[in-house]
């Protein structure tokens, strides 16, 4: 995560592959992250179907307003290529521009998530409620998390980009944090896919107790 | 590199100064260079092996005999539990590390490791995770449901205190130590061997490093998962394992093994690598089959992952899976097989000089093949039936990690004393160790094998007379207090030959990988050249080149000596500056995961703390002086 370009000790002499030791800390930590939410997505599915009570993924997800989430966090894997792109070129400010709208792009994903979560508290959904409950708001919070991490790093480097830190000189670092973008976007499909489109027509499995809403 | 004027570098304004002195404590303290923070890990690490013996001790006082009261029923199952847990984490995890850090960059002929900020935030935060696990113990009790915790023993209703929360909190404290070094030496390994060293002729304990590092980069995560699941479940009220509310206790069964059993390998593949590299040089051969033994390696690391279903053999998974999981177990043995072949092929006609490293890898050979084969006993399901939960499998597994990876990490320790310190231990008393803790071995665990054949089941802290187990137990008992001297006279060792010091030089087997090309103890930045690498084990072939030329007969060794490091200019050789961030991040974490048990507050503290330690990390450089010349 350093921003500074001062020589790595060995970096010149000893890189046997070619590609930078920080690029491949970067992918050999996304393989990483990808058992983390294997196991929580797994978790999901081998508890798809099993809650005892209400409130059911019918009764509570809304695919629409997810969708314009979903477009949105999907677009600024877009923009934090177009803010690379432009950073190697060292046209700073359309880089500048794109980095910030970006940051914008992940703010406004968190916000929907925040409403979310407050939406299906107040309908009485919670972790505590169901089995539903527990593993939708472990996985899509802990992906949050990653998300906020990430504009977390990405205004540290707009800020570096700002003061002149970061130029196309040492552009590695923000390709470094869009490899990790780009990762939690891709979890985001997946999730999306398998929390939201595919179970949300779950209703209330055999033996379970129908969910009459509200408290 | 840019070439841009660039303004003054930001910083964040630091409480204390930057570090500068190479003495005292504050350098260890924020020290980066691998070879003191492998010290560090191994120092850590032993004191808890002390800890963890003196933990076993007791359980064996307690089972001495037939209803003895030594340790109440509720302080035993505290006991066992962290026992378990620490030997796995807190002891030979760490002791594994410790070799990674000391033997690795000196093998593949680096200066440090790629992240040496990195690798001193591993070892911190593994420091501070060992303390709050074992916090437990003075607040209302140790954890208590075994090292597996299943639920719902370890769920809240049938547990109420805090033991198991420390217990998955310090699990996942230290997981977070483990996969930021195994990333660290993944990166390090591919990317830093010196101009040459293609991956065919890497060392084998760089490699069954790589393949460690590989399972535990992949492996923890699936434990933190289990982890930040029962810890919701416990403090949150969650239902992942609660089986009122359809939760599945099996299911954590089946995520702590998907973790359990590839981490069975990240303890002993490391052991393998050590043995691997003292066999050859005491043999004065080559390794028998290195390519044999590098993918021999790589498939027990790949097939790790298909074999966790047979700690659950019990369960009632059905005769489908069952099958399934007792014929990967079964061909898990073949490449475990092919490695025991090779290393005695290599002993096979070879000069064998009987030292104490030499003596303990050959006891590791014997005793994990012991170990292995009892474990082939249980793979198949129908006869592990019978063997489940009895102390048939304590040997078991005893045999694999204390006569597989303790023997293995005693002969590493003795092989690479000089290395770390410039002395030589003293062979007598390491005989005397070997021998104390090889007879000891067998009477303690050796017993267990009929005992558990005979039914004593495990985890039960006493039994009555009439079962007939007492003569087994008894000798079981001595054979620990054996162990526990033989640990002494290894302690014993180190101060008397510390008191001797005889020089050891910087290769004193004679050997035959890179770290023995420099001086002993070596200096900070390990090469004064990088060397060029041209053949597996390049040492050897450069002190011997006829034996390229097939020329067995008459050889002479050639006149060249370690490289001599005393009069280099130190200012051309720029090496990362110490830095106080680490630590700071490590007790961030700690405080952080104490207050997920407590109170928000010190949430807060802890995550500021990491904040301020990521900021300051960041934007500090990381060599002063070189950052004007760049």
């Amino acid at each position: 995560m350093s921003t500074n370009v001062t020589i790595h000790h060995g970096e010149e002499i000893n890189n046997s592959t070619g590609v930078s030791h920080k690029k491949l800390l970067m992918w050999t930590f996304l393989g990483s992250d990808v058992m983390f939410f294997g196991t929580f997505i797994a978790t999901f599915m081998a508890y798809r179907n099993k809650s005892l009570n209400g409130p059911y993924p019918e009764d509570t997800l809304n695919i629409p307003i997810t969708s314009v989430s979903t477009f949105v966090l999907l677009m600024s894997s877009l923009g934090i290529v177009l803010a690379l792109h432009y950073l190697k070129e060292a046209k700073m400010g359309l880089a500048k521009f794109w980095l910030l709208l970006v940051i914008i792009m992940g703010i406004i994903f968190i916000g929907f998530q925040i409403y979310e979560f407050s939406h299906f508290a107040h309908m009485g959904m919670t972790p505590q409620v169901n089995l539903f409950g527990s593993t939708f708001f472990t996985l899509t919070s802990l992906h949050g998390a990653h998300v906020s991490l990430g504009i977390l790093w990405l205004i540290f480097l707009l800020i570096n980009e700002h003061r002149g830190n970061l130029n196309s000189g040492n552009a590695i670092d923000l390709e470094i944090a869009g490899l990790y973008w780009h990762f939690v976007d891709i979890v985001w499909i997946v999730i999306f896919a398998l929390l939201y489109l595919i179970t949300a027509n779950d209703g209330v499995p055999p033996g379970s107790i129908p969910w009459i809403g509200g408290h | 590199m840019s070439s841009i004027a660039k303004p003054k570098q930001f910083q964040l304004p630091r409480i204390f100064p930057r570090p500068k002195s190479h003495k005292g404590l504050w350098y260890w303290l924020a020290t980066v260079d691998h070879k003191k923070i492998g010290t560090m890990y191994g120092l850590v690490a032993f004191f808890w092996f002390l800890v963890g013996g003196i933990e076993a001790l007791l359980i064996r006082l307690q089972l001495g005999q037939a209803e003895s009261s030594i340790l109440s029923p509720e302080v035993y199952n505290q006991m066992f539990t962290m026992h378990g847990t620490t030997m796995v984490f807190l002891v030979v995890m760490p002791l594994s590390a410790a070799f990674f850090n000391w033997i690795v960059p000196l093998q593949i002929g680096a200066r440090d490791v790629a992240f040496p900020r990195l690798n001193a935030l591993s070892l911190w935060v593994f420091i501070f995770g060992t303390i709050l696990m074992n916090i437990s113990w003075f607040v209302g009790g140790a954890p208590n449901g075994g090292w597996f915790g299943y639920p719902p023993n370890s769920s809240l209703g049938f547990n109420p205190g805090n033991g198991i929360t420390y217990w998955v909190m310090g699990l996942n404290i230290l997981g977070v130590a483990s996969i930021a070094a195994g990333l660290n030496f993944i990166v390090t390994i591919i990317n830093m061997r010196a101009p040459g060293m293609h991956m065919m002729k890497m060392p084998v304990f760089t490699w069954m490093t790589l393949i460690t590092s590989v399972l535990i980069v992949l492996a923890l995560p699936i434990l933190a998962v289990a982890g930040i699941q029962l810890t919701a479940d416990r403090i949150y009220g969650t239902n992942f394992f609660n089986s009122e509310a359809g939760g599945d206790p099996i299911f954590w069964q089946h995520i702590f093994w998907l973790f359990g059993h590839p981490e069975v390998y990240i303890l002993i593949l490391p052991a393998m690598g050590i043995v691997s590299e003292v066999l050859p040089t005491f043999s004065r051969k080559p390794l028998f089959g290195y390519t044999a033994i590098v993918f021999a390696g790589i498939v027990i690391g790949f097939m790790g992952w298909f074999v966790w279903s047979h700690h659950m053999f019990t369960v009632g998974l059905g005769p489908a899976a069952n099958t399934a999981f007792t014929i990967t177990t079964m061909l898990i043995a073949i490449p475990t097989g092919v490695k025991i072949f090779n290393w005695i092929s290599t002993l096979w006609g070879g000069s064998i000089k009987l030292n104490t490293s030499m003596l303990f890898s050959i006891g590791f050979i014997a005793m994990f093949t012991i170990g292995g084969l009892s474990g082939v006993t249980h793979a198949a399901s129908p006869s592990d039936a019978q063997q489940q939960d009895t102390y048939y499998i304590v040997a078991h597994f005893h045999y694999v990690l204390f006569g597989g990876s303790i023997f293995a990490i005693f002969s590493g320790i003795y092989y690479w004393w000089p290395k770390f310190t410039g002395w030589l231990l003293d062979e007598k008393l390491g005989k005397i160790n070997f021998v104390l803790m090889f007879i000891g071995f067998n009477l303690q665990f050796g017993p267990m094998h009929w005992l558990g054949l005979n039914g004593m089941p495990r985890r039960i802290y006493t039994y009555t007379e009439d079962m007939g187990w007492e003569d087994s137990n008894l000798a079981a008992t001595l054979g620990g207090l054996i162990i526990a001297i033989s640990v002494l006279v290894f302690l014993g060792n180190i101060i008397l030959s510390k008191r001797k010091k005889q020089n050891s030089g910087g290769d004193p087997w004679d050997a035959r990988t890179l770290e023995w090309s420099i001086a002993s103890p070596p200096p900070h930045y390990n090469f004064v050249q990088i060397p060029k690498v041209k053949h597996i084990d390049d040492w050897w072939y450069r002190k011997y080149p006829e034996l390229l030329e097939g020329n067995n007969q008459n050889i002479k060794k050639q006149k060249i000596e370690v490289e001599d490091s005393s009069n280099v200019d130190e200012s051309k050789i720029h090496m990362p500056d110490l830095s106080y961030y680490p630590l700071i991040i490590g007790v961030g974490l700690t405080i952080a995961a104490l207050g997920v048990m407590y109170t928000y507050a010190l949430v807060t503290i802890g995550l500021i703390m990491v904040f301020w330690g990521s900021i300051g990390w960041s934007t500090e450089p990381v060599n002063e002086d070189s950052k004007e010349h760049h």
